[in-house]
């Protein structure tokens, strides 16, 4: 009789799974358990308390570089939005500059220009298998090696470019302005409007219309004609060399530089390779039935190509993004106050909380991760293929 | 005429450049630009880095033993890079602060570490079963080596530093995440839920987060976590950051492999009576992993770049050393110089494996076709 148990229990695939399982989550609540006992016990003894409480105490440092308002009397809980603030900044600012140098240096990798196709193979392997922070590290120190803020490079007489950082005029929004804003939101929902009427229109009547540069000439002019309408409400402080340092306007400092320069250098070689696979995947035939149908090779590139390569790149640059934001998490070595450098470092040191500061900026980094996976899975829903396949 | 470009038709040469450097006159201006850009770049670096830069000794023929000797610090603006810091700090780049006279026992190890890996990286090796079996072997000696037993005098984790961290980390995170990523590959495709969704979240807990928190929790945490008596040192705590790291992106990949396996494997072997064990073992993972290595070679060379995060948690790995030596007094400034020969060091093992990566994507075509 028990024999027979115990063969059922080991040869029968349900009951075996359930026993293989129920021994699973025993162990693990049990290393659990063992490790938040000693937790509470070392805690304890070394005198730490635990809680969220410190959230509310005041900060006691300063962070130089800041989104929002922020003094040494504010709390911890500010300094977290101030570092998540730099962290979105630098992670946003990075994409779009990764994604603009990554496109281009994966088109001219497919150049057929030997010389440009390998001047953008060499940058590839050079940046691509240096670690990004030693890259970080190595631009920040050529920023800082820039001439002192007495001697700033000019660029245009309106940049200046110094140790201190890059000095540029700051906008100034008068009265009226917020009316240009809006007529800029009214002219681009009229566009979309226009798209789908004109492309309707196409549809039966069989005429193209020159749907982009129509739209682009609105979203270009409207504002421009509301502004001198409103009589130009927009002034720039430029910033005045005035003894040590400048005055007026404002400042990009070295670090978000340095950050911006290594995050998006590094990621664009990898955007660069999946750019450059998701181009070669579009099966040569395409382009000669698309050029026998007498396209034009404009049409060839936005109809047939690049819709077809979308389709490969998107999902691998959705982890190139992913990756960049987790890599903006170096700012400090440099000094960048993102969230581990500010919130992570300076508040953790300073309230011995390590438990609950780094569940905290674990977390927030997970939801970010998930938030750019969702809206990247969502628009490559939108690219792929449509219909039964 | 018409003799000449005859001639030059034919020449192999010329049909190669005007097909890829002057097709028209767009491509010709861009070769131009090209060119001059390529000579500008290159002439500034080459300058730099060789023809105006001193090595041990200054243009006066002297030997540099700080930064003021070197010739661009005695007269600025014509001499290019001083790589004698360098030289002064080979050991340090090297070991770290490894006791000089015991500095032969990490030579060994450097030198039997090709050897360990050689038999898993090429399967047509002669006597590869000799090299697999050191492989297993190399753990132990490398951990006789370095760290000291009996007959060789104990050398503390504290006093690592530079290449042997690096190398240390890397070789061992990967070593150790191999079987674990296994597990969690397998794991998360099985049928048992609850043991599906403890691996999925590992994994996607792991892949969410930058490696510096975990860096930092196992730096701060694991002691809170552990009884009084164990208290791993800092190498340590980096490494099982890295390892679980390491694991959690190995998984994805091999999981990659594990998925490329038709189901027909799976269903021919149940068939045959084989258990679940006996056909993960001899079917599916030598097929998988065959598939999964240039994925894992990937993930390897990401884990080699991270290693140099070690740096922000106070570990002296070759980018700690190098910072080190920036900021002794003696050599201070010479940043471009330890960057760009730190940075030559890594492109050279990420650059290899990235090859040999490429290598088996090849020989993987070949096989399959």
């Amino acid at each position: 009789m028990q024999t027979s148990l115990i063969r059922k229990i080991i040869f029968d695939e349900k009951s075996r799974s359930l026993l293989v399982q129920t021994l699973v989550i025993g162990l693990f609540a049990l290393f659990i358990y063992l490790i938040a006992q000693q937790t509470a016990y070392n805690l304890e003894k070394r005198g730490i308390s635990s809680g969220f409480d410190f959230l509310n105490i005041s900060a006691g440092y300063d962070i130089s570089i800041r989104l929002i308002p922020f003094t040494s009397e504010d709390t911890h809980l500010r300094a977290y939005f101030v570092g998540l603030l730099n962290t979105l900044m630098i992670a946003v600012c990075g994409c779009i500059l990764a994604t603009i140098l990554g496109f281009l240096v994966g088109i001219i990798r497919l150049s057929s220009n030997w010389l440009f196709r390998n001047i953008a193979y060499v940058y590839v392997e050079f940046t691509r298998n240096v670690p990004v922070l030693l890259q970080i590290i190595l631009y920040y120190s050529i920023l800082l090696n820039l001439p002192k803020i007495k001697q700033a490079f000019p660029i245009f007489n309106t940049f200046y470019l110094s140790n201190r950082g890059l000095f540029s005029p700051s906008p100034i929004f008068k009265e009226g302005f917020s009316i240009v804003f809006y007529s800029l939101i009214i002219a681009i929902i009229f566009t979309i409007f226009l798209k789908r009427f004109l492309k309707s229109k196409q549809e039966q009547t069989g005429n193209q219309y020159p749907i982009f540069f129509i739209n682009s000439a609105i979203i270009i002019f409207t504002p421009i004609l509301f502004y001198y309408i409103m009589g130009s409400p927009l002034e720039f402080d430029h910033p005045v060399l005035k003894g040590f340092n400048f005055k007026g306007g404002m400042v990009i400092r070295p670090e978000f530089l340095g950050m911006l320069f290594g995050l998006s250098i590094y990621t664009a070689a990898f955007i660069s390779e999946t750019v450059r696979s998701g181009i070669i995947s579009v099966s040569k035939g395409q382009r000669e039935a698309s050029q026998s149908l007498g396209l034009k090779s404009s049409f060839i590139m936005r109809l047939i190509i690049i819709p077809q390569a979308l389709r490969v790149i998107i999902p691998p640059l959705t982890s190139q993004y992913l990756n960049l934001t987790k890599n903006s998490s170096l700012g400090i070595a440099i000094g960048y106050a993102d969230l581990v450098h500010g919130f992570g470092g300076i508040s953790l040191n300073q309230t011995g909380r390590a438990i609950e500061i780094m569940l905290i900026v674990m977390l927030t980094y997970l939801s970010i991760s998930l938030i750019i996976s969702l809206s990247m899975n969502i628009y490559n829903k939108s690219v792929q293929f449509k219909g039964n396949a | 005429m018409s003799v000449i470009i005859q001639s030059l038709s034919r020449n192999k040469f010329y049909n190669w450049a005007y097909k890829n450097l002057f097709s028209s006159w767009v491509n010709t201006i861009m070769t131009i630009i090209a060119i001059i850009f390529v000579y500008e770049i290159g002439t500034f670096f080459l300058n730099w880095a060789i023809f105006s830069a001193d090595f041990r000794t200054n243009f006066q023929g002297e030997l540099i033993t700080d930064r003021t000797f070197c010739s661009k610090n005695i007269s600025p603006g014509e001499y290019g890079a001083c790589w004698a810091i360098i030289y002064a700090r080979w050991d340090q780049f090297m070991y770290g602060l490894y006791p000089i006279e015991e500095t032969w026992r990490v030579n060994i190890t450097y030198a039997l570490l090709p050897l360990a890996i050689i038999g898993i990286l090429f399967d047509k090796l002669p006597y590869r079963k000799l090299f697999i079996y050191f492989t297993f072997l190399f753990p132990f000696i490398a951990y006789f080596m370095l760290y000291g037993g009996p007959g060789l005098s104990t050398v503390g984790t504290n006093k690592w530093g530079g290449l042997l961290v690096t190398l240390f980390l890397g070789v061992t995170g990967i070593g150790l995440a191999f079987p674990l990523s296994i597990l969690l590959a397998l794991g998360r495709r099985s049928k048992m839920p609850i043991i599906k969704s403890l691996c999925v979240v590992f994994i996607e807990f792991i892949r969410g987060v930058p490696l510096i928190t975990l860096l930092f929790t196992a730096n701060v945490m694991l002691p809170l976590f552990l009884p009084d008596g164990v208290n791993p040192d800092n190498l340590l705590r980096a490494l099982v950051a890295v390892t679980l790291f390491q694991s959690a992106y190995m998984a994805e990949a091999i999981r990659g492999g594990l998925q490329a396996i038709p189901k027909g494997h799976i269903e021919a072997a149940d068939a045959l009576g084989l258990t679940y064990w006996q056909t993960t073992r001899k079917i599916i993972l030598p097929q998988a992993l065959k598939i999964a290595i240039p994925p894992i070679v990937n993930t390897c060379i990401g884990l080699f770049k991270d290693t140099s995060l070690v740096l922000i948690i106070g570990l002296f790995d070759l980018l700690g050393i190098g910072r080190a030596a920036l900021a002794d007094m003696t050599w201070t400034k010479l940043y471009y110089e330890v960057y760009v020969f730190i940075s030559l060091v890594f492109f050279i093992f990420c650059f290899g494996m990235s090859r040999y990566s490429l290598y088996l994507e090849k020989k993987l075509k070949t096989d399959n076709s």
